[in-house]
């Protein structure tokens, strides 16, 4: 529980009472939090990348033991660890704080590409997670060449940015790769460790709607 | 002008134009009173008309032309002074344009006012207010960044609305404390007369910070896009503000008192004339989209509705006195995303051009005029009074800055630093808004407030203007960095905004993604069906976006002419299935057969992977926000460019060789087919089709093997030269085998020729979110 430590040392026990409840309201009357739960808010079924970010509350990998696999259900705690991942930096968080933070957060992204968690991302998985799902709401379609395409394109800029003897080995994206196309190099504006949260730490009784 | 022209080297041009100038102004000064003297001859001829006049060969009638005469006499000037600036390389990068423009607009005030003792009254407001700023706000306002925009509203809207309150009223009410305090020492205009009421106008004019200003001098300094989004931003939000205040205690000084009830009216007005002027705009823009629709037979006149649209808005929201500049920003922002979709390529081009330069001839003739009027206005020179308003301004300023900033950094995650509040406070510039107000003022201390004005905007025009470049270096700011728009960062914002709001979601919690989310849908569903044409508000975004990319990168490509051994990297969909680098073909095989690869699929992974890196790495499109530098058109016939495409392409040539020296199996060597491919020169792709035994690379577009390969190259008949167009639906079919050889070779040959005039087709331009 030293992540939660640290999780919580930083947000006020306000607002964990407020996704506590938000936990208890999603799971209804069980203890522990499925996939079916998850599954029945409606406006997320509207979201193209649903199935993933599912997946990604049961991710073993998410919740820092280094295990593979998934869960079948999740406790409250696994359930805050996943939401950790989405707070944003205070102006209070150091340089290597920031650091460590954005690292975190780009893993995140990182498993929820890697479907199969080998540990790298082929130009197959980018291309049905990263593209054909995250990009096209229900009502776009894209072909199949179309999206190949694209994934080549961004596959091979990843690439175009490194040292010339790694243009060979770019058939899979390891982590290591997806930290640095992460930082200044590809993603420039995005700054991870900014861009990447929820202002959920900021809400109030008040803003939580049902979700059912 | 003389000591401007230093090196020898240009010298002649300077002296050119200042000759030029004299001899125009002169020439005027002549026409007059030449045409003076010929109107009293014509009088004193038909006194007695019994005298046959000889049929006058030579007339002159100058009072007809004489509007538009001297109009574009202003223009040319203006444009020759620009032209002169750029000339001299080392004074526009220590001087900003705007000091230089001014310095012209004094020269020429004062000769004007040496050869005729009087200066045209040019800096009238109504010639301000309706035909010079409009092109600058609408250029503004139709680029203007949407995304960083909407980003920092909250803080923009702090800054423009509170700040400009706060300098207006700490300005208003201090000079009025400082003129009662100064009462007693002078004599010549008795400060103390200055009521509370006519201070505060004054400060309310005085306050705002100026879009043109801003433009002009922080698109010179390349500073980071927060920045100057945050400065531009306010600087454009603040002038329902400015208006407010202005008509507010414009009235009131009218009615001499000011009740509780008035106050509570300026504010609802507020509102009123902010919320107004957007929604004016915003249903211009609207119209604007919807009749774009309907532009696909008529295209050359597709640029004037974006113009004519825009203008309306503006003079709209003026007649009812609403904030124009909102009007005109919201008309231009909300149209465009529409308007892209429908129009040509040519279209946008024209309109990008048009802006462009109009918005450029604007603010030069502002700035001339500005210093035109300097000399012409009644001044007042008060010391004390000056130099407080002065003092007033920048402590105000610097307050307001810091206040405010420790109020919002509770609100934002990217805090603003100090070094970026020295910015922000040192980047807020006055210009020509605030001249024209104060012209427009009625009140007896208007002489006073005049030169104050004049006075506050040359110094922070001069001196702020030109040493806010060295500051920024000095105190290393971020500057902008060119954001090559890759795929990458597209898949990525858009993968991150489903995540966040898919975690809203399930938190319950109705965030700012959210609401994005369901705008995008409703925009998405609705809006784009109605006001985009045809099947293209389907198409995804990101296709488009890569669809174009890709075009760009092939129009180049085609344009440069191919390198000399070029013939096979085509744009980077094209399969290379059939390169033949095959062993055991013997060098007599027919090259009509096609034959099969015998690369491995990882090796062609591999060489296609290796030619679009080395492709990939010479698109560079600028997609940072500048306003002046026009991006790169692949359309344009720039011998410079040109030549630069040479140079990348023989880079690339290089890179090439060195990869398919490592690549293609060593044993191919041998192979003189391949040899020969390699060898090959331009000259020899332009091969008759149906030759045999010539060294071809045969690129089959598109083959069952490699269903991956997207046909971007689409031939619209066969005669013209290669015309682009894009498969207008993402499911189109490519075409199976099956295809002539003989076709495949005109496709060859047509790459490699110049694309010709392209036909008039419909391209989207998709502006990436």
């Amino acid at each position: 529980m030293l992540m939660i430590n640290v999780f919580v040392s930083s947000v006020s026990t306000e607002q964990i009472k407020n996704l506590h409840m938000r936990f208890q309201q999603l799971c209804g009357n069980e203890k522990t939090l499925r996939k079916e739960h998850l599954e029945n808010i409606p406006t997320l079924a509207d979201n193209p990348i649903k199935t993933e970010i599912i997946k990604a509350f049961f991710d073993k990998r998410n919740q820092h033991n280094n295990e593979l696999g998934s869960y079948e259900e999740i406790g409250f705690e696994e359930f805050l660890m996943v939401m950790s991942h989405f707070r944003p930096p205070s102006i209070k968080t150091s340089a290597e704080e920031k650091a460590a933070m954005r690292k975190r957060k780009v893993r995140f992204l990182f498993n929820m590409h890697d479907t199969d968690g080998d540990g790298k991302i082929t130009l197959e998985e980018y291309r049905k997670v990263g593209i054909v799902e995250g990009l096209l709401s229900e009502s776009e379609s894209i072909g199949q060449e179309v999206a190949r395409a694209i994934a080549d394109a961004a596959m091979l800029e990843v690439a175009s940015t490194n040292v010339p003897n790694m243009v060979r080995e770019v058939t899979k994206i390891t982590l290591a790769l997806f930290l640095h196309f992460a930082c200044p190099q590809i993603l420039k504006d995005l700054e991870m460790e900014s861009r990447m949260y929820v202002r959920f730490l900021d809400m109030n009784t008040a803003n939580l709607r049902c979700g059912k | 002008m003389a000591t401007r022209g230093r090196s020898s080297f240009c010298r002649s041009l300077p002296e050119l134009e200042l000759l030029l100038l004299v001899i125009l102004v002169l020439l005027n000064g002549t026409v007059l009173s030449l045409e003076a003297a010929s109107s009293s001859e014509i009088h004193t001829g038909e006194g007695n008309n019994t005298s046959k006049k000889p049929f006058p060969v030579i007339g002159i009638m100058y009072d007809d032309v004489s509007v538009p005469f001297e109009i574009s006499l202003w223009v040319l000037l203006a444009s020759l002074m620009k032209l002169g600036f750029h000339l001299i390389p080392r004074l526009s990068n220590v001087v900003p344009e705007s000091c230089l423009l001014i310095s012209v607009g004094l020269l020429v005030g004062g000769i004007l006012k040496l050869a005729r003792d009087e200066v045209p009254p040019v800096l009238s407001d109504r010639i301000f207010f309706l035909c010079l700023l409009p092109p600058i706000i609408l250029d503004a306002g139709y680029f203007l960044p949407i995304r960083p925009f909407v980003e920092n509203i909250g803080t923009i809207l702090m800054f423009a609305v509170v700040g400009t309150l706060w300098n207006a009223f700490f300005v208003g009410g201090l000079i009025y404390g400082v003129c009662q305090l100064a009462q007693d020492k002078y004599s010549e205009i008795n400060l103390g007369n200055i009521g509370i009421l006519p201070c505060l106008l004054f400060g309310s004019i005085i306050s705002a910070v100026d879009p043109v200003a801003v433009l002009a001098v922080f698109e010179e300094i390349h500073i980071n896009e927060l920045l100057h989004i945050l400065v531009f931003g306010e600087s454009l939000l603040n002038d329902a503000v400015t208006v407010v205040l202005y008509h507010l205690f414009e009235e009131f000084m009218e009615s001499g008192l000011v009740s509780a009830v008035d106050a509570i009216l300026g504010l609802v007005s507020f509102l009123i004339v902010a919320l107004g002027g957007v929604l004016v705009g915003a249903f211009y823009g609207i119209l604007a989209a919807f009749t774009s629709r309907f532009t696909s037979h008529t295209r050359v006149i597709e640029p004037l509705f974006v113009f004519l649209y825009s203008y309306m808005a503006y003079l709209s929201a003026e007649v009812f006195h609403l904030s124009g500049i909102m009007s005109l920003i919201a008309c231009g922002a909300v149209m465009r995303p529409y308007v892209e979709a429908n129009i040509s390529h040519k279209s946008h081009t024209t309109i990008k051009y048009f802006l462009k330069m109009w918005s450029s001839v604007s603010e030069t003739l502002i700035f001339i005029f500005l210093g035109v009027a300097t000399v012409d206005g009644e001044h007042h020179w008060d010391w004390i009074f000056i130099t407080a308003t002065l003092i007033l301004c920048l402590v105000a300023r610097v307050i307001g800055v810091v206040g405010l900033t420790f109020v919002i950094n509770n609100f934002r995650i990217v805090k603003l630093t100090t070094k970026d509040q020295f910015i922000i406070a040192y980047g807020g510039l006055r210009g020509a808004i605030a001249f024209s107000l104060g012209f427009l003022l009625h009140t007896d201390h208007k002489k006073i407030f005049l030169t104050a004005i004049i006075t506050v905007i040359f110094f922070t025009v001069f001196v702020q203007g030109m040493t806010i470049k060295p500051l920024v270096e000095l105190l290393a700011v971020k500057k902008k960095h060119e954001a090559k728009r890759s795929i990458n960062e597209e898949i990525h914002t858009r993968f991150l905004d489903h995540l966040l709001t898919g975690i809203e979601d399930i938190c319950g919690h109705y965030g700012h993604h959210h609401w994005k989310n369901k705008l995008n849908r409703f925009n998405k569903k609705y809006v784009k069906k109605i006001l985009i044409a045809g099947d293209r508000c389907k198409e995804p975004q990101l296709i488009a976006f890569y669809h174009k990319l890709e075009m760009k990168h092939a129009i180049r490509m085609v344009e440069s002419g191919g390198g000399s051994k070029l013939n096979s990297s085509f744009p980077s969909t094209v399969s290379m299935q059939n390169i033949q680098p095959k062993i055991q073909s013997p060098p007599s095989a027919r090259p009509a057969e096609r034959a099969l690869p015998q690369l491995t699929k990882g090796r062609e992974e591999e060489i296609r992977q290796i030619l679009r890196t080395n492709l990939q790495r010479t698109r560079q499109r600028l997609q940072s926000y500048n306003r002046h530098t026009l991006v790169v058109d692949p359309d344009e016939e720039g011998f410079d460019d040109l030549i630069l495409k040479k140079r990348r392409m023989m880079e690339l040539d290089w890179k090439i060789k060195e990869m398919t020296n490592y690549l293609t199996v060593p044993h191919a060597q041998g192979s003189p087919t391949m040899s020969r491919t390699r060898m090959a020169s331009d000259s020899q792709a332009y091969v008759k089709p149906g030759a045999k035994g010539v060294p071809s690379i045969q690129i089959d577009l598109a083959s069952p093997q490699s269903p991956d390969s997207v046909r971007l190259l689409d031939e619209v008949g066969h005669d013209q030269g290669l015309t682009m167009s894009l498969p207008s639906s993402s499911s189109r079919a490519y075409k199976t085998g099956g295809k002539d050889d003989d076709r495949d070779h005109q496709k060859l040959l047509r790459c490699l020729s110049d694309p010709g005039p392209s036909a008039d087709e419909d391209e989207d331009e998709p502006i990436p979110t």
